[in-house]
């Protein structure tokens, strides 16, 4: 059976689905590219979702340069045994790796892949999500980033078996330096790509301060807090919780839009959420076009009385 | 320092857009625009001329005939001058083919920075930074929030999945910014006027010595093979607020089981 590649830098949601998604095109193959002891943490998890061999490439150089080295080390495999495909996170490191490998290989290259075919041809969703193109690599393997919450991973043990894989780093891939990562605290709220409620605020919030009226009508449902383009921009809540073409793109159950007024831009981050729900002042603003439910009306005075209104029901 | 800016035209993205027949992007109906996020980097180029970092910046795109309208757009917000690719061999190139193209152009021009943005709004692959830096190895790096210049040392910050990481490199080096980076300049009437009279230099493939079979629709490492537009969402119930639009709303999220 023809061998497919899943490049995993972690064990999680993404790679999960990457996982799930590729055994419909082969065996997979996951490569772990990291500093070493990567693997040990994630090879477990990477077995349990079907990963009947893990290759393993560690070396600090890996993590100390900017993802030409994993570039190097990947497109070196993928020359040695001609995988079927190969499937990367579509996050800003996957779809780097994934530009440089498509140059080295003089492979074609499909990012924001939603869906893949047994014979690789790849479901990309374009133009803010208002076409549904298949796409197909011409040249080369495909060579395709998966965008999260494409599918639902479902777990299929494998045997996990480690190939070691020889790293070996040239000069010219180590032109940029990682030279610090900070990881910032995630704070008590579900992930906002994961949640199942998200609640966003725009421009219409009016300030920072204001914002906490999204927060707690978020809480109030366990939910997740998102902004648009105008608020990050204005400042009133920090840039990682954008939702829309320069942000995240969210598919919740339940998508809340306050002060939002529903841009392409916007709308092309969370179109596809199960249910949206809008409070805007003005009856004309286009994110009523796209809400299940929209309340023409002050976000200032809707969103405090449905939070009262709610704890008076669970009380 | 010599800076060079690449831009594109796309089709406007806050309007509707669509494909060709041949499942190309229509840019022929379309309403023209400069990719939104390469105005943030123009706007990244001029902050370092303004501060005196930058003593020439070029722009540089490949497209059609009308990509003028969108290098004229570029330089009224104070670029120097311009090379426009241009040639119908290129038309149905993917990213991999159109990098090098690009690749073959910064060839021919003095550069100690490529500023870029991190994805175009049409395409919005988002690979372009690390294309042109495999291709010209040059250090390359992407979604920057944050560029500081400090002579030939470069440090850029981006925003990651889980907080934010710096990346340093020296020149030459491509640099692709994201939307966070920067607000970008109004060109002034100044400006409009003054970049109608600044130089437009014209390269073909052959002034690059490319041959027209490995770009365009013939030298494309991928095609698009069906194209459906997405059901559009139809809106639900709508109601005023008149004192109890919130009670309304929790009833109604009570009613799809929400709370
Ligand atoms: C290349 C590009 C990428 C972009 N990417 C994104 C992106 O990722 N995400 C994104 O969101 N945008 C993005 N945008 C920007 C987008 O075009 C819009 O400008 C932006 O979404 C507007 O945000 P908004 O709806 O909060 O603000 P506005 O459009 O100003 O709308 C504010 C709304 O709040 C309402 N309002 C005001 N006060 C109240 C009140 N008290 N109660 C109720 N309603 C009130 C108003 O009626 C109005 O409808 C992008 C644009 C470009 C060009």
């Amino acid at each position: 059976m023809a061998e497919v590649f899943v490049v995993a830098g972690a064990a999680n949601k993404l790679t999960y689905e990457m996982l799930t998604m590729a055994r419909g095109l082969g065996e997979v193959s996951a490569v772990v590219l990291g500093a070493p002891g990567t693997a040990d943490a994630i090879a477990d998890k990477l077995s349990e979702y079907g990963a009947a061999k893990i290759y393993v490439g560690e070396d600090d150089a890996l993590d100390a340069y900017l993802v030409a080295p994993k570039a190097e080390v990947l497109a070196a495999l993928i020359g040695q045994h001609r995988p079927a495909a190969v499937l990367l996170p579509s996050t800003q490191e996957g779809k780097e790796i994934a530009a440089r490998v498509a140059v080295s290989l003089d492979n074609g290259l499909l990012t924001d892949v939603v869906g893949l075919e047994a014979d690789g041809t790849a479901t990309q969703s374009i133009f803010a999500g208002g076409i549904v193109v298949k796409s197909q690599v011409t040249r080369g393997v495909p060579l395709v980033t998966v965008k999260p919450n494409s599918l639902t991973p479902e777990p299929a043990p494998a045997a996990g078996e480690r190939v070691a894989v020889e790293v070996a780093v040239s000069d010219a891939a180590k032109l940029v330096t990682v030279s610090d990562r900070v990881t910032e605290a995630k704070g008590d709220r579900p992930e906002l790509t994961e949640a199942s409620v998200v609640v966003s605020g725009g421009r219409g919030v009016g300030s920072a301060e204001q914002f906490s009226v999204v927060e707690e009508f978020a809480d109030l449902l366990g939910g997740a807090v998102g902004a648009s383009r105008a608020a990050t921009d204005a400042g009133f809540y920090p840039h990682k919780f954008q939702v829309g073409q320069t942000g995240s793109t969210v598919s919740p159950q339940l998508y809340v839009a306050a002060g939002i007024s529903g841009a392409i831009q916007h709308r092309a981050g969370m179109q596809t959420s199960k249910t949206i729900v809008a409070v805007n002042k003005d009856d004309g603003a286009p994110i009523f076009e796209i809400a299940d439910f929209g309340v023409v009306g002050d976000l200032f005075k809707v969103l405090p009385q449905a939070g009262e209104e709610i704890k008076k029901r669970r009380a | 320092m010599k800076i060079v800016v690449l831009v594109k035209q796309v089709p406007d993205s806050g309007l509707e857009r669509h494909l060709s027949s041949d499942f190309t992007v229509d840019r022929a109906s379309a309403s023209n625009v400069i990719s939104e996020l390469d105005e943030n980097a123009i706007e990244a180029a001029m902050a370092l001329a303004d501060a005196g970092q930058a003593d020439e910046v070029t722009v540089l795109t490949v497209g059609p005939d009308h990509a003028v309208e969108t290098i004229r757009k570029a330089l009224s917000m104070g670029p120097d001058k311009a090379v426009h690719v241009q040639d119908d061999a290129i038309a149905g190139s993917c990213a991999v083919t159109t990098s090098a193209v690009l690749a073959a152009a910064l060839g021919t021009l003095e550069y100690d920075l490529v500023l870029c943005a991190t994805e175009s709004t049409d395409g919005a692959v988002g690979g372009m930074a690390q294309m042109l830096g495999a291709r010209l190895g040059v250090a390359a790096m992407t979604g920057a929030r944050k560029l500081t210049v400090d002579g030939q040392k470069l440090t850029v910050e981006r925003q990651t999945e889980d907080g934010h990481e710096t990346l340093t490199a020296s020149t030459p080096a491509v640099v692709s910014v994201w939307d966070s980076m920067n607000t970008p300049r109004y060109p002034s009437l100044k400006g409009i006027m003054a970049a109608k009279r600044k130089p437009v230099t014209t390269l073909s493939l052959s002034d690059l010595g490319l041959a027209p079979d490995t770009v365009g629709a013939a030298g494309a490492t991928s095609k698009v093979v069906q194209a459906e537009p997405r059901p559009p969402r139809s809106a639900g119930q709508r109601i005023t607020d008149e004192g109890e639009g919130g009670v309304a709303l929790a009833e109604y999220l009570a009613s799809q089981k929400f709370v």
